[in-house]
């Protein structure tokens, strides 16, 4: 993750606020992202390209087995007669699926015998991500780290994470498998679950987001290269947190994770994703696919910290993201939160959602999206009732900068036999300056009367009395801003798990540098 | 202590400028508490927010020191750092900041800027917990958001706490009586008195004598029309409570 230290001095401008928005969104230069570094390492590409032997060479390197390569031959045929959507409101130079590689992998392999073998390049790309070198040498598969590692770990009050890091496309290695193993946790590279709990994979894969879902998913689905898979077996409460770190590294290189959890009955998981990409002129592609299971009185909190490379002040550049998340409140008393900091992208197009399709089942959605400079935002999430007396909560804080425009879009669903389902929800804007933009777009549809839906939305501006009460009392404007902001998002950030609500903040601060004149 | 010196200033930006302080020349020494009295719309607060360095109000002419210091070209927390407190006459509100994460982010902004070491979180709920008592607050409103639902006279002790919390060299007190009950403003009297010292100073603007029974003034003065009309001592706000400006304005002019 971003270490949170750019340069503070590099971005300067006082005076009115409104006035010198624009100048200090100008401002906010390549310099100020400081994940972005790239990796120069030698990488293995698939030839450039998307055809139908690109899927069956990225099934083979992965020796997937013949029905996993049937599955995505399945989807991309379908794929190749679906058209890109264009209903929402971002706006992106069209995409050329051929000019991209769908497989990079690291040269040497992914394991190493010592950490001296680990290529130095790649022990700088985790230490700017600020992850410990004895926990990289774990993440990279050294042997014998896992243990000293987790020894280390297990001696801190720290609240402890499992980490699965996705160096580009392929898992580099995992942390913590022994003890995960002993509580019954499967946590591995989906990759890896594809050759040892085939049976699990194929009970779930794509029972969630249907591989004709939409347009990227369905993409997804013919080439995904590597991500997550959890499996928390009956009555487990998973001992620790589990993490991925998502890098984009390789330049040109579509993404196409591929996450899937499983919490068995009674069992309860915290995951958290953590996603930085270096910064790059050409716009990366990333279309990932998450699917959430959670059987009969299950809990699975997902949290999202994203920090993509958003692009340079004039709008070149940057990820685009489209992603398909979805969790699936299959059993009775199930519940699913999706929590969520995104700070990134040029581009972001996502809906986590919730089906409720459990009597009493239980879905949450709190989300934080930052855009500044010229970042494109259409976020939100559906919620469908299905089950009876289901509950959601939606809590969504858009804080816009710069000349950046974001959208909220969400669906609350109620269907037939959803009797006594309840939503609430709450979309509150922050707009900092004159030139950026921020919309609020609610459906609900409802086949019940009896459905309780309760909406409330607010938008405000950035104030100047806020402002100069806290520069009065001392603050300077950067930390006036940065205070104002957490404030805003408080109700959120406090559905964080602790570590990860630290660095939300200081990704907040970071990513609204400048944005104030 | 603060000098001012026949300060000029206007409001508002362009063809829209409009001049509200008109030479206006003060002088409060160390260790004195001066009042500042005058009708509605005289300029006393556009006074105070000239003086911790608001956007929107343009110095045009004239002088203001701290300690010997220029503060007028200085940021509002480089003022704040330097010791200038306002208590506002209009406290705002900063949803989702609990009032001790308020103050104590604040503090530490000034130490970091005068290169003091940060205060530890042990020694600020400590002496928090003392001033709130002081002051009548709860440790429950403290966990409250800033201002966000506090009455009118709770605002008030509010920022007298952070004032006492942050230990400023001047301070400057804009109608910090409206809105107090008499116990609060009871409260609130001891607590600014407590702040008296040879090396503090103090502007107490208010429209009424009740406040100056307890915070008694070295001096008083009568600003009117943007400019210092007449001064006195403390025999001159019981003469306005019992004449009005008008009196006192038509002999002064
Ligand atoms: N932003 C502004 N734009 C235009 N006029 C302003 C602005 N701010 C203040 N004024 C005007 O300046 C004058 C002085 O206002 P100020 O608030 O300083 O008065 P005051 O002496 O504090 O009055 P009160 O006793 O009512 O608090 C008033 O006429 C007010 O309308
Ligand atoms: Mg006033």
């Amino acid at each position: 993750m971003a270490d949170g230290n750019p340069s503070a001095d590099e971005v300067k401008v006082k005076d009115g606020i409104d006035q010198n928005t624009v100048d200090a969104a100008r401002a906010l230069e390549s310099k100020n992202y400081s994940a972005g570094f790239s990796t120069e390492i030698e990488q293995e590409f698939a030839p450039k390209g998307l055809n139908e032997d690109i899927v069956r060479f990225i099934s083979a390197k992965k020796e997937e087995p013949e029905w996993m390569l049937e599955w995505r031959l399945k989807a991309f045929e379908r794929w190749l007669q679906m058209e890109e959507p264009d209903w929402s409101n971002v706006h992106y130079p069209p995409i050329d699926y051929q000019d991209a590689y769908y497989y990079a992998a690291p040269k040497k392999g992914a394991k190493y015998e010592s950490i001296d073998d680990v290529p130095e390049e790649i022990l700088e790309t985790y230490k700017k991500l600020g992850i410990p070198l004895k926990e990289a040498e774990v993440l990279l598969g050294v042997e014998g780290a896992a243990d000293s590692a987790a020894d280390a770990r297990t001696d801190t009050d720290k609240p402890r994470v499992a980490v699965d890091a996705v160096f580009d496309s392929v898992s580099v290695a995992t942390t913590f498998q022994k003890e995960l193993k002993e509580a019954g946790v499967i946590f591995m590279s989906i990759s890896e679950a594809i050759r040892e709990y085939p049976e699990l994979v194929q009970k779930y894969l794509g029972t969630v987001v249907p591989q004709s879902d939409n347009y990227f998913a369905t993409l997804n689905c013919a080439v995904f290269s590597d991500g997550t898979f959890v499996y928390v077996p009956k009555g487990v409460r998973c001992p620790m947190e589990l993490s991925t770190y998502f890098r984009m590294n390789a330049q040109g290189t579509g993404q196409f994770e591929r996450t899937l959890i499983i919490a068995d009955e009674g069992a309860y998981v915290s995951y958290l994703e953590g996603c930085t990409a270096p910064m790059r002129d050409e716009n990366q592609l990333h279309a990932a696919v998450v699917e959430l299971v959670a059987l009969e009185d299950a809990e699975i909190k997902y949290s999202t910290v994203q920090n993509w490379w958003p692009g340079d002040e004039e709008g070149k550049g940057g990820v685009y993201n489209f992603v398909t998340k979805r969790g699936d409140c299959r059993g009775d008393r199930s519940k699913i939160s999706w929590t969520q900091v995104e700070t990134g992208s040029a581009v972001t197009w996502k809906y986590p959602s919730c089906i409720l399709r459990g009597d009493d089942s239980v879905g949450e959605f709190y989300s934080i999206a930052v855009t500044n400079g010229r970042q494109q935002a259409d976020t939100g999430t559906k919620m469908l009732h299905l089950g009876k007396r289901t509950k959601s909560r939606i809590i969504s804080k858009g804080i816009s900068a710069g000349n950046s425009d974001q959208t909220y879009r969400g669906l609350v669903s109620v269907h037939k036999k959803a009797e006594g389902a309840r939503n609430f929800t709450q979309c509150d804007s922050l707009l900092i300056g004159d030139t950026c933009g921020a919309h609020t777009v609610p459906y609900v549809e409802t086949r019940r009367a009896d459905a309780q839906l309760e909406h409330e939305a607010t938008t405000t501006k950035l104030s100047e009395d806020q402002l100069f009460y806290a520069r009065q009392r001392g603050l300077d404007e950067e930390q006036a801003v940065a205070l104002l902001v957490n404030g805003f998002v408080r109700d959120v950030i406090q559905q964080l798990p602790m570590e990860f609500a630290v660095e939300a903040q200081s990704l907040l601060q970071v990513s609204l540098e400048g944005s104030v004149g | 202590m603060l000098k001012i010196e026949n300060l000029v200033a206007t409001v508002g930006e362009g063809e829209d400028a409009k001049e509200i302080i008109k030479g206006l020349t003060l002088d409060v020494p160390a260790g004195e508490v001066h009042a500042i009295m005058g009708p509605n719309g005289a300029g006393k607060s556009t006074l105070s927010y000239v003086l911790t360095g608001r956007d929107g109000y343009e110095v045009t002419g004239g002088s203001a020191e701290l300690n010997g210091a220029d503060i007028l070209d200085m940021e509002p927390e480089e003022r704040a750092a330097k010791g200038l407190f306002l208590s506002f006459q209009y406290p705002v509100e900063i949803p989702g900041v609990p009032v001790m994460t308020f103050v104590r982010t604040a503090l530490n902004a000034q130490r970091k800027l005068r290169g003091e070491e940060e205060v530890s979180a042990a020694e600020f709920l400590k002496k928090s917990r003392a001033v709130a008592a002081k002051l009548k607050l709860t440790p429950e409103m403290l966990k409250r958001p800033v201002n966000v639902g506090f009455s009118g006279g709770e605002k008030k002790r509010l920022e007298i706490f952070q004032m006492m919390m942050l230990e400023p060299k001047f301070l400057i007190l804009d109608e910090t009586d409206s809105g107090l009950d008499i116990d609060a403003l009871k409260t609130v009297s001891d607590g600014v008195n407590e702040l008296r010292d040879p090396e503090r100073g103090m502007l107490v603007i208010t429209h009424y004598q009740r406040l100056l029974d307890h915070i008694q003034p070295d001096k008083v003065h009568v600003l009117a029309n943007g400019r210092i009309i007449t001064s006195g001592g403390p025999e001159l706000a019981l003469r306005l409570e019992k004449e009005g400006y008008d009196g006192v304005l038509s002999e002064a002019v």
